[in-house]
């Protein structure tokens, strides 16, 4: 895993003024692309972004008559080398973010820097620069790869939309390298997808993924789909990957104990906005906003004697609808805190005041009015 | 399957209070699969046995056979290409297996309800909730329309749907997913069975939500003493609801155990690989176990023990001879109740 | 720094130990070589009695077509009042019609005419369809919604008026309407393809959200990509096997034409002329609409029953 310098993450508030470099030219925006990030350092830096997908009505002549809030306002930073985990429950919009961050949809508002580049705005050559540089890994394995091109082709893919990477003579090499480095028999190279099994499957996506040297890899549940015993191995390779490779990941599951796992930090996502973000451990043994508090205790753990200590919260009601989310505190609904104030304010992501100076793992950014301190994942 | 000769042979059907034996008995099971790349054998001879008011959670990951033993206790395995071709299910004594078609019906959603994991699929997305869930006291007990809807709020307040009064006509897609599980719920437990076989029945489910369907599930259980098979590949969800758990791998059962033993003392090795390989929620692990290779092909399992290919223990012996479900003991020979492994060394697995 | 290619894994981590001892225990069938899924299709046709069947009428239909003379000796132009519907014999097979030609010899003749239409008139309409659908289901919004309306409007049109209109445009210099290959199939063509493109549209949209072209999206794949390479191939299947099923509805559809007298027209045989010529004396004897009618009917059920077999053997969800 990397060591982070964790001391000047934590101590930094999320705000810092990001300096928007005016590319005057394409080719300063590339080279700005191409220039390598120190480790530790921001590589990308989200602000304040926002998806909302319009509701219309009618065949012809559409009106909207609403908006789903799918990510309403959230900022963050990925360091270089870290593995960062975005954790929530369905619908809290952690999908919507990957593929905001792969360019696949445009956003509402917001920026995405990547290396000081706004990659929101950017289009054409340095557009394609920054897609070589940002990679993905997909949830379903059976259905991220075409199934009727070989494991060659879809490897070999990335080579043919970016030919500079690589030669075209020395692609069939490369490609099974990768499949090498996947931990795949290279001689795979003429078969088809679906000739193999789930956990291959995902490490095909990865070798996708791998093949133009990128520097982020998103990971949109990438192990959810396998069973329990290749999902250590996928998570095992993806480590391996990262030391080598130097990557940084965004690593986004539902899957809680995985998060922990394999992040450096983690963020935890609710209805569309950040409701806490800090270190693997702040966030585990130190949660103070009561959705990660209740998260945390609903995780089914594998072991009964340690269960039985644990204090366990149980929601009541189900998330609501993002096209209508509450007023103030998106949580309010389902919190048990939840005060007059809740409704009319909306808590920001900071660093609760009466943490500020503790200086202990409850200093961390969470957008709760009531931030308090509760351990919910070790036995009582 | 149910010929008329075969029926000749069923004993007479005993009443509820003469029968003493298990709820439900599963005896040597084979189930197999005819395809084109072969006959696959999805069950190998499973037995376990579940009395009333009991939890069995049977773990598996995909293609262990889990899923396959329940819709064949349900008798909803497609066949062909499915085929039994031996083995028994004996519910109250009786084997459903030879039954004729007519009786069987009468047991399956009626003395035995199963739940399935995706909830919007197995509601008719053109009737509304209430119509649906009356739909079994009107066919099973031929209740008015009217009275069968007054049933089904009931049963929708049984299960916690807030408001089930006003939400009685709307249509299943008008529900959050932990709803529509409780509707299915619901709807298994209509005709108050003696049974209930639950697929998966949170795994669509966001974790906060799960935690309250689980609840909810195991309270019903207990207050109508029913038995609950509860097949999933979770083994936190596991942890939280069983009684005693059944491992299967391959179409077979490795290992048997109460549910706190088999978390703490597991005694075959995929258990073990399988409690190792799962990150931890309350500390930070170095690098995760990893069981080696893949879940064997149903069409070509190895010999010997299925697992022997990835079992760090195996010797030579694991890939020739097939290891019973062996009674798993104490260092010193005391008995375990309810304990078996299938391991050729379960004595060192257990005893390290 | 990161250059995957001179990279290898590790040995002894846990992790790398996986794939490859058990790369032979993997669900892959034949080691040595491996199959596409269109080659795991044809083995699976080959073994089905339907496919079989149907492909061995129209082979047979489609070597007749191309060379009639092997069949029938006879010619078919050869007409003498004399033997004017006289019954099947062992002389000519199917007797001789009311002008006294021998429908034997002109109904293998015929089927030159009516496959050939068939073939040309449904290519050229899977042509349009394919390029229309794929065009309208991928890009969507404004395109779809005037590709689609299009669609409707040509679907609002009766056949029949539709084609007596385009085949009344075909005239010679003089204005004489030609009776000719040309006029049928232009019509056919041009009437043909809504429903192909409407299928068409509909896979290449379902075909569009899926992971592996959202995978090629992000990697800055571009539109020609997408469209040919990803999201071709793989919504082709409905496409083919409708064509395959109105292939024997075009070929009834030519009959009907030439039946009414629209279409191909004498000194042309097709199936559709000798339908429309027996009427006239079908009080007196059947045999001259018999056959042809027969062979129409045949050749449209192999065709559907062919498009069947096809779609079985390609829908992956049987896999």
């Amino acid at each position: 895993m990397a060591e982070l310098d964790k001391e000047s993450v934590d101590a930094t508030p999320n705000v810092t003024e990001v300096e928007t470099v005016d590319a005057a030219t394409v080719e300063e925006a590339v080279a700005a692309i191409e220039a390598p990030v120190e480790r530790g350092e921001p590589i990308l830096q989200v602000r304040n972004l926002v998806k909302h997908f319009p509701l219309t009505q009618g065949i012809l002549f559409k009106k909207q008559v609403g908006a789903v809030k799918a990510v309403d306002g959230i900022s963050f930073d990925l360091f270089q080398g870290e593995t960062l985990g975005i954790v929530g429950e369905s619908g809290c919009g952690k999908s919507t973010v990957a593929k905001l961050l792969m360019m696949l949809e445009k956003a509402t508002a917001g920026e995405v820097f990547y290396k000081g580049q706004d990659i929101t705005k950017l289009s054409g050559r340095a557009l394609k620069a920054v897609r070589r540089n940002i990679q993905m890994v997909f949830q379903d394995p059976y259905t991220s790869l075409n199934p009727r091109m070989t494991v060659g082709d879809i490897i070999g893919e990335p080579f043919e939309i970016h030919p500079e990477v690589a030669p075209k003579g020395s692609r069939r090499q490369k490609v099974q390298d990768l499949l090498d480095v996947v931990g795949l028999n290279p001689e795979y190279i003429n078969r088809y997808p679906h000739q193999f099994s789930g956990g291959q499957r995902q490490r095909i996506g990865i070798a996708r993924g791998l093949a133009l040297n990128p520097e982020i890899i998103i990971c949109d549940e990438p192990v959810s789909a396998l069973d329990v015993s290749v999902q250590a191995q996928v998570i095992n390779l993806m480590e391996k990957l990262q030391d080598e490779f130097n990557l940084s990941y965004l690593f986004i599951a539902h899957d809680l104990s995985i998060v922990r796992h394999i992040s450096d930090r983690v963020g935890v996502m609710y209805l569309g906005k950040m409701a806490e973000i800090g270190t693997d451990a702040q966030i585990y043994d130190h949660p103070t906003h009561p959705y990660t508090q209740a998260l945390l205790s609903a995780v089914p753990v594998p072991d009964p004697s340690a269960r039985e200590g644990r204090e366990r919260i149980i929601l009541t009601g189900d998330v609501p609808s993002p096209a209508n989310p509450p007023s103030g505190c998106r949580f309010r609904t389902r919190c048990w805190k939840a005060e007059e104030r809740c409704s009319t304010e909306m808590p920001l992501l900071a660093i609760p005041e009466r943490f500020v100076a503790s200086g202990t793992p409850a200093a961390h950014e969470s957008a709760c009015h009531f931030a308090e301190e509760k351990n919910v994942v070790h036995a009582a | 399957m149910t010929t008329m000769e075969k029926t000749a042979n069923v004993p007479a059907p005993r009443s509820d209070e003469d029968y003493q034996g298990p709820l439900l008995e599963v005896r040597d099971l084979h189930v197999e699969f005819h395809t084109r790349e072969g006959v696959a054998k999805a069950v190998n001879g499973v037995n376990y046995t579940v009395d009333a008011g009991e939890t069995l959670a049977v773990l598996g990951e995909s293609g262990s056979g889990k899923s396959v033993t329940a819709q064949a206790i349900m008798g909803i395995l497609d066949m062909p290409p499915g085929r039994i071709p031996q083995g028994e299910i004996l519910f109250r004594g009786q084997d459903m297996l030879t039954m004729p078609e007519n009786e069987r019906r009468k047991i399956r959603g009626r003395k035995v309800a199963m739940i399935f994991q995706d909830a919007l699929s197995s509601l008719n997305p053109v009737l509304t909730v209430g119509y649906q869930l009356g739909e079994m006291f009107r066919a099973h007990l031929g209740m008015s329309k009217k009275d069968a809807k007054l049933k089904a709020i009931e049963l929708m307040d049984r299960v916690r749907i807030p408001a089930a009064k006003e939400r009685v006509n709307d249509y299943p897609h008008q529900f959050s997913g932990g709803m529509r599980q409780r509707i299915m719920i619901a709807m298994a437990l209509a005709l108050e069975p003696d049974l209930i076989i639950a697929d998966e029945p949170t795994t669509a489910l966001d974790v906060t939500v799960q935690a309250q369907v689980m609840d909810l599930l195991a309270e019903l259980q207990r207050e109508y003493n029913m038995g609950l098979i509860l097949i999933t590949h979770d083994l936190g969800v596991v942890a939280d609801v069983a009684d005693k758990i059944a491992v299967m791998y391959a179409g077979r059962i490795v290992e048997t155990a109460p549910v706190h033993e088999l978390y703490s003392r597991p005694s075959h090795p995929y258990t073990r690989g399988l409690l190792d390989s799962i990150p931890r929620l309350d500390q930070k692990g170095q690098e995760l176990y990893a069981i080696k290779g893949l879940p064997p092909n149903l069409t070509r399992i190895p010999a010997g023990c299925a697992f022997n290919p990835r079992c760090p223990k195996a010797q030579d012996i694991c890939a020739t001879d097939i290891p019973l479900l062996h009674p798993v003991t104490e260092r010193d020979g005391t008995d375990l109740p309810g304990r078996g492994s299938a391991c050729h060394f379960w004595k060192e697995t257990i005893h390290g | 720094m990161r250059d995957a290619t001179k990279t290898s894994v590790a040995p002894g981590s846990a992790d790398e130990a996986t794939a490859e001892p058990a790369a032979p225990a993997a669900p892959v069938r034949d080691a040595a070589k491996p199959r596409s899924l269109l080659q795991d299709a044809v083995r699976d046709l080959v073994r089905k009695p339907l496919f079989l069947v149907s492909s061995g009428i129209i082979l047979v239909l489609v070597v007749m077509a191309a060379f009639p003379t092997l069949f029938a000796s006879a010619d078919p132009q050869l007409c003498e009042l004399g033997r004017s519907l006289q019954k099947p014999s062992a002389d000519a097979w199917f007797g001789y019609d009311a002008r006294g030609c021998d429908v034997y010899a002109r109904t293998i003749h015929g089927a030159r005419t009516s496959i050939t239409v068939g073939v040309l008139a449904t290519l050229g309409s899977a042509v349009i369809a394919l390029l229309l659908g794929l065009i309208s289901g991928f890009y969507g919004r404004w395109i779809d919604a005037v590709i689609s309306r299009g669609i409707d409007i040509v679907m609002g049109i009766p056949f029949l008026v539709g084609a007596i209109v385009i085949l009344n445009s075909f005239r010679d210099e003089d204005g004489f309407r030609i009776g000719g290959i040309w006029g049928v199939l232009t019509a056919l063509t041009v009437l043909g393809w809504m429903s192909m493109a409407r299928i068409m549209r509909s896979t290449a949209m379902q075909t569009k959200q899926s992971d592996y072209v959202t995978a090629a999206r992000s990697l800055g794949a571009s539109t020609g990509r997408l469209m040919f390479r990803h999201v071709l191939p793989n919504a082709l299947t409905p496409l083919i096997v409708l064509a395959t099923i109105s292939l024997g509805v075009i070929i009834s559809a030519e009959a009907t034409l030439s039946f009414l007298g629209v279409g191909i027209q004498e000194p042309t045989i097709s199936w559709g002329v000798m339908i429309n010529q027996s009427l006239g004396r079908i009080r007196e004897s059947l045999h001259p609409l018999l056959f042809p009618a027969g062979f129409v009917s045949i050749t449209v059920l192999a065709f559907i029953m062919l498009g069947d077999a096809v779609r079985d053997a390609l829908d992956p969800k049987l896999r």
